[in-house]
């Protein structure tokens, strides 16, 4: 009796984490609903002006869309070729005590809470970007974009360098028994055999960029325009989201509504992405024996 | 199993190390669909032993080298420094990241700086409010969170039949893992704050970072509990014991410093948290501390948010004090699990 009811109550606690989905899908989707009743859906996705707090109201998601882009792009820019090419060193090249140190280390990026991030954008990362383009705006895509970057360093350098040194030795033997190099070795047997790996931790870190908030809401602005122009001020859909809490906002006026129609694009982003990346995971995994 | 990993992990040796026995390493590599574990594995317990990885075999094609050869090995030359480049360039912006902060706070934090409150005249401000309010905090989320993340990992790994409802409990916790915190904080504001009637408290807050921090608990306790033996439960199940008693006997007190370290790597995760307790309407210039858990709060991860946003020197740089604490406080609790880590690291 006992037992059965400890059974039970031990599958509520992982039956939790259902319910938390549940709610959050339900919540986002009823705001959203309300949102969508009062605006159209085409002007939303198409739109390219974005000022509900503004006497003339538009509803374009565009701009925040852009913002949340340029960021996770120009952060792809600096995580990707930087943690890939430590995780080959980490896993090809390093010696057992070089890696035992450069791991946690690295590993030390991801536990920064993002708020100190956002500040040294702000206090170093900009002042230097500014040094060399004065014209640049005090809050700017680039350096948010720069430290988002370093932060999501670790996600690519870790899961990558699981998937290398998931490579079986044996194909690494082959190679250098016909005479590779080690950078033939790594980059034409190594690397391709953990192809999958690589890009789904590509992806995971991308996705961790969009929803990257902190930081972006420090350094980036709180400017909705659209621009290509990293050394403009910008704001991303989290950056919104930000902003509109912190002011007192009514439960059930639009501008409320707005909030949980961003942050339901911004799910939507980042969950497609992270089934992707599961997916491309077992899709295109190589399997040895 | 656990002979064929430790072979596994012999014939990872290179054939010119001296080895204590004759076996032709090849014969015995394991084989079969879990391979690739096997491999990690037996790579992690090499890693142990400390040998050596295999290096790059020295190109002998006949007495001289041609051209074409001196530029491969140039290039490997350029790519290994590159590499090692990159790997640096993670590490340096570590030591710069510490080093702004450490220049910009050392010379904020003295006695009257922990022990002030927040203040619109930046001489007289300090960070006690955020200070225990983000110490309630941890003790709130940490209450929430583990007895149900360690619930459910039990019930995944001991308990769960393997079924549809289980695959998919497992899948979304995965998913869940990837969620953005700020939309924990919308769930947050709907579910605890409104809808729950907790209002903008320390509650609401430990209950949306509870449930932040719900899947990497989860995924980390399960991974702990995994790797406890079998054997373990069948020696338990033969003496006459039940499921449970297996499992809170034997197999939880085996898992549990891998369940701690992996719970306090997530608690410094929710100390350093900010977007989602904006979202749910935490005030930033809080001038008293928090009594119990209905009541109003700020964190540090807040204040220094309040501070960094306003465009004063004086306030960027009480920022830096407060990031100075906030860090020392998520080492502490780092080097804790890893205390833990080594301490009660078993072998089995």
């Amino acid at each position: 009796m006992k037992e059965r009811a400890i059974g039970w109550a031990l599958f509520a606690c992982a039956g939790l984490s259902t319910l938390v989905t549940a709610g959050i899908v339900c919540i986002l989707l009823r705001e959203t609903l309300g949102f969508f009743s009062e605006v159209s859906i085409v002007e939303y996705l198409t739109g390219t002006e974005w000022t509900p707090q503004f006497g003339e109201k538009h509803f374009g998601v565009l701009p925040l869309a852009a913002g949340s882009l340029l960021i996770a792009t120009g952060a792809a820019i600096v995580a990707v070729p930087i943690g890939l090419l430590t995780a080959i060193y980490m896993s090809e090249y390093a010696r057992h005590r070089t890696r035992s140190v450069l791991k946690p280390t690295l590993e030390l990026l991801a536990g920064v809470p993002t708020v100190v991030y956002g500040y040294f954008a702000l206090t170093f990362i900009t002042p230097l970007i500014r040094q060399f383009f004065p014209e640049t705006d005090i809050f700017n895509a680039a350096s948010a974009a720069v430290v988002v970057g370093i932060m999501i360093i670790p996600t690519v350098s870790s899961l990558s360098e699981d998937a290398l040194r998931a490579v079986p030795q044996a194909l690494r033997e082959g190679a250098f028994g016909l005479g590779a190099t080690k950078l033939e070795v790594s980059l034409r047997v190594v690397v391709p055999a953990a192809l999958s790996g690589i890009v789904a931790s590509f992806i995971l870190a991308i996705s961790r960029a969009v929803g990257e908030t902190m930081a972006v809401s420090i350094a980036a602005g709180n400017l909705a325009q659209l621009t290509a122009n990293p050394l403009k001020s910008i704001q991303t859909m989290t950056a919104y989201v930000v902003q509109v809490s912190l002011g007192d906002t009514p439960q059930g006026t639009i501008v409320y509504q707005t909030l949980f129609a961003v942050a339901f694009t911004l799910f939507l982003i980042t969950l497609a992405m992270n089934i992707l990346s599961q997916w491309v995971m077992r899709r295109f995994r190589e399997v040895y024996e | 199993m656990a002979e064929s990993v430790r072979s596994g992990g012999r014939s990872r040796r290179r054939s010119g190390e001296k080895s204590l026995d004759e076996r032709e390493p090849l014969d015995l590599r394991p084989r079969g669909p879990q391979h690739a574990e096997i491999t990690a594995l037996a790579r992690e317990a090499v890693d142990e032993t400390g040998a050596e990885e295999p290096r790059e075999p020295p190109i002998r094609l006949g007495a001289q080298t041609t051209l074409g050869e001196r530029r491969r090995r140039t290039l490997g030359l350029a790519f290994h420094v590159l590499c090692a480049g990159a790997a640096m360039v993670g590490v340096l912006s570590l030591v710069v990241l510490l080093g702004q902060v450490l220049h910009d706070g050392l010379g904020q934090i003295d006695r009257d700086f922990l022990t002030s409150f927040a203040s619109r005249i930046p001489e007289r401000a300090g960070i006690k409010a955020a200070l225990v309010g983000s110490l309630w905090m941890l003790a709130l989320t940490a209450v929430i969170a583990f007895p149900l993340s360690v619930g459910a990992a039990i019930y995944l790994e001991e308990y769960a039949p393997k079924s549809w409802i289980t695959t998919t409990i497992q899948t979304n916790i995965a998913n869940l893992a990837g969620v953005p915190s700020i939309v924990y904080g919308i769930l947050g504001l709907a579910l605890f704050v409104r809808a729950m009637g907790l209002g903008r408290s320390l509650l609401s807050g430990a209950l949306t970072l509870s449930l932040l921090i719900l899947p990497v608990i989860i995924l980390a306790s399960q991974e702990a509990i995994r790797a406890v033996p079998d054997s373990i439960r069948q020696a338990a199940y033969g003496l006459g014991a039940t499921r449970w008693q297996a499992v809170r006997l034997q197999v939880l007190p085996m898992a549990l410093p891998g369940i701690l370290t992996g719970t306090i790597l997530a608690l410094s995760r929710a100390v350093g948290e900010t977007a989602p307790l904006i979202m749910i309407g935490a005030l930033s210039f809080v001038a008293f501390t928090p009594q119990g858990p209905l009541d109003q709060f700020t964190v540090l991860p807040l204040q220094i948010f309040n501070w960094v946003s306003r465009p004063q020197e004086e306030f960027r740089q009480l920022a830096a004090g407060a990031i100075l604490v906030l860090l020392a406080m998520l080492l502490a609790m780092n080097g804790v699990a890893i205390f833990l880590r080594n301490r009660y690291q078993r072998r089995h």
